[in-house]
């Protein structure tokens, strides 16, 4: 299979043409401006339409025009362009739109910095945007899984008819990897019958959540509460590793699960007992994965570029069955693996007096 | 006896939940009426704003889809964008287009989408019950501006059309009134050019509408269409702005 | 013998009363019993005077007027 030396960015963007969107809305802002460019560049040439929106606002206003018109669609940001696309989530969110959406997420809060970050984990994954709703969060690790979540993220956009974020920053947006596109097995998706396509031939559509009568507020909640409880049963995804014999688990996703990784290595030169849980999907948080360790745990080091935000999920995912501990770094600084493996060492000194 | 009138067939059957002599009617039956005249209740996706007609997906025999709060020509631009043979229009308030959307509608011309944007001026917000508008005249009393406007604290109202008419995308702006038989009858050529114009690819048009909120002006619907007559009427610009075919 | 006939939907009709100010022949008036919803609604008080001229029914905003005319040459 042909491999590809492809920046991360770049990655997303053929990715995303690969999986047939032919659509792309975008407002520049760096570290994700690459993506955009990738696409004004190529969406012509496979009769696809990509327009510079006037700001993030109107960009996914303009997805959210195409994705009801029934066609596959993307926007790309950062961090404060993705917090003018809240209303526009919200809205895509309770009309169920299948709409793509990448963070390359940077340091905030404010205008911030260009460095990596995870701190808009929240905003993420907890709606972002007024009203009960969730986005399907999607946090890859290597610039080869940029790309296979990329175009699954259009799969479960249209199978769920739901935002679909994907989030990672700008190591893994400017990282160069080798990658193959492979031919995937095309899922069997719901046609789009809702889709407001002009009404020619058949009874008209609309899409629209406002009402203003309660009974109907609380049926639509009820039914989006439902979707979501079957999104979190059937679509967590997670990663393990050297966790078989593991006393103790790293939880990283993203650049950090990298850094993480190495920091499980060198531990494990050591003779510590620990693994990694990688989540990949971030919502729905993969609380099977730490469900299936609980019993041989005793304790939980979540490794992150914020102020601790995944912490919380994890203290939920394991009903702070063991302690749970924060190695971070913020405002684009990143943690060595060594610096890990220290933090790590501290938090649980019995896990290396053990060895 | 020959029907001479009667109820166009791109109208549900369902009645406008808008308060007794609002002109929103009005201008929803000329949209109505110009859809079915050009044949597109088959191809045609209208974008509702967010204000009172935020709920007249239910009016329109077509596709629809409501938009947030001033965003319609965004939303519209995404499905005109999605399917280019298609006829898309956005029907907006002036505190839906004139102020939150602003950005919006002003991009929309300029990139010449092609698509057509009716724009609906009371000079107030309907919805959320008798606001200053953008559009809202000097000294006119509304909740938020209690003795009247004043535009040393306020500013000054905004003319949209005439604003639009300088963007070179906008290829049709027109500006009419709903107050008599006889500027209904002009406000209804003028969404016909504008739909026509649309069907020719010739890019983005704009109809800005005068119209009444008598509930918030606080006078009966026989008065309101006097005081659009006297006051709006004299302030706004009226008349084809912006003609690109005939220039 | 009218040249015109005026109906008027009265479950739609809100009884705003354009229709009634804008009539030159004065054909129409509000009436005395309410509709449904409590509306006084518009009804032809003087039906021999329509000409049919379809003003009111430009002006109604809640669109229930219809309008018939005497085919001309009659
Ligand atoms: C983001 C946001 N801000 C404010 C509102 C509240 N709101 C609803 S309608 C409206 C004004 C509508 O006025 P206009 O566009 O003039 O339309 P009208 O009701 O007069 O027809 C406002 C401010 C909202 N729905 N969303
Ligand atoms: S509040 Fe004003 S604009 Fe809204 S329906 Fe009533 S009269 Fe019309």
């Amino acid at each position: 299979m042909k491999k590809y030396l492809l920046k991360g960015n770049e990655a997303i963007a053929e990715a995303a043409v690969r999986a047939g969107c032919r659509l792309f809305f975008g407002y520049p802002i760096t570290p994700s401006t690459e993506i955009i460019e990738y696409m004004a560049k190529h969406l012509p040439a496979v009769n696809g339409t990509f327009v510079q929106a006037e700001s993030e606002v109107s960009a996914i206003n303009m997805c959210f025009g195409a994705a009801g018109a029934g066609v596959r669609v993307m926007t790309a940001s950062s961090s404060p362009g993705i917090s003018l696309m809240q209303e526009g989530l919200s809205y895509i969110a309770a009309n169920e739109l299948p709409v793509v959406v990448v963070n390359i997420v940077r340091a905030g809060p404010g205008l911030g910095g260009l460095g990596p970050s995870q701190a808009d984990y929240f905003q993420a994954t907890k709606g972002g945007g007024h009203g009960d709703y969730r986005l399907i969060v999607l946090a890859p690790s290597t610039v080869q899984e940029l790309v296979n979540l990329t175009q699954d993220a259009f799969d479960l956009a249209d199978l769920y008819r739901n935002p679909v974020m994907i989030m990672a920053d700008g190591i893994l947006g400017q990282m160069m990897e080798p990658v193959v596109f492979q031919e995937r097995e095309t899922r069997q998706l719901p046609a789009k019958d809702w889709a407001t396509t002009g009404a020619e031939g058949r009874p008209r559509n609309t899409i629209t959540s406002y009402s203003l009568q309660n009974e109907i507020g609380e049926a639509n909640c009820l039914r989006w509460e439902a979707k979501y409880r079957s999104i979190a049963a059937a679509e967590q995804r997670w990663e393990q590793y050297m966790t078989d014999d593991a006393a103790y688990l790293m939880v990283a996703y993203g650049t950090t699960a990298r850094i993480a990784k190495a920091a499980v290595q060198m531990a494990r030169k050591e003779g510590i007992k620990v693994g990694l849980l990688r989540p990949i999907t971030l919502w729905p948080f993969p609380v099977d994965g730490f469900k299936s360790l609980q019993g041989q745990i005793k304790g939980y080091l979540s490794v992150e570029l914020s102020a601790g935000q995944m912490i919380e999920d994890v203290r939920l995912a394991t009903n702070c069955s063991a302690p749970v501990h924060l190695c971070n770094r913020q405002g684009g600084m990143v943690p060595a693996p060594e610096e890990v493996l220290e933090r790590f060492k501290e938090v649980f000194p019995a896990a290396a007096a053990a060895v | 006896m020959k029907e001479v009138f009667k109820r166009t067939g791109a109208l549900t059957d369902a009645p406008f939940h808008y308060c007794p002599g609002c002109t929103h009617g009005i201008i929803h039956r000329l949209v109505a009426e110009n859809l079915e005249e050009l044949n597109l209740l088959g191809k045609a996706i209208g974008v509702t704003p967010v204000g009172c007609a935020g709920f007249c997906q239910q009016y329109f025999n077509i596709d629809m889809q409501g938009a947030a709060h001033g965003r319609a020509p965004a939303v519209a631009t995404g499905i005109k964008r999605a399917l280019p043979d298609r006829f898309v229009f956005t029907y907006q308030g002036d505190g839906d287009l004139a102020s939150i959307g602003i950005a919006e509608v002003m991009h929309a011309a300029a990139r010449g989408e092609n698509i057509t944007t009716i724009f609906v001026n009371n000079a107030i917000y309907g919805m959320t019950g008798g606001q200053m508008a953008p559009t809202t005249l000097p000294g006119q009393k509304t909740s938020t501006s209690p003795f009247g406007r004043e535009p040393s604290v306020a500013g000054y109202p905004l003319d949209m059309p005439k604003i639009i008419a300088q963007i070179q995308g906008a290829a049709y702006v027109a500006s009419v009134s709903v107050d008599s038989p006889k500027n209904v009858l002009q406000a209804k050529k003028a969404i016909r050019q504008a739909f026509e114009y649309q069907l020719a690819g010739r890019g983005f048009t704009f109809v800005s509408v005068l119209s009444t909120c008598p509930t918030n002006w606080g006078m009966s619907p026989v008065k309101a269409l006097e005081w659009l007559r006297e006051n709006m009427m004299k302030n706004y610009t009226l008349g084809v702005l912006k003609d690109a075919a005939a220039q | 013998m009218a040249k015109g006939t005026v109906e008027v939907d009265k479950l739609r009709c809100k009884g705003c009363s354009i229709c009634v100010e804008v009539c030159p022949q004065k054909v129409l008036n509000l009436s005395k019993e309410p509709n449904p919803k409590g509306y006084y609604y518009a009804r032809q008080a003087d039906p021999d005077n329509c000409t049919g001229c379809a003003m009111c029914a430009l002006m109604c905003p809640d669109v229930a007027i219809r309008i018939w005319r005497q085919a001309s040459g009659n």
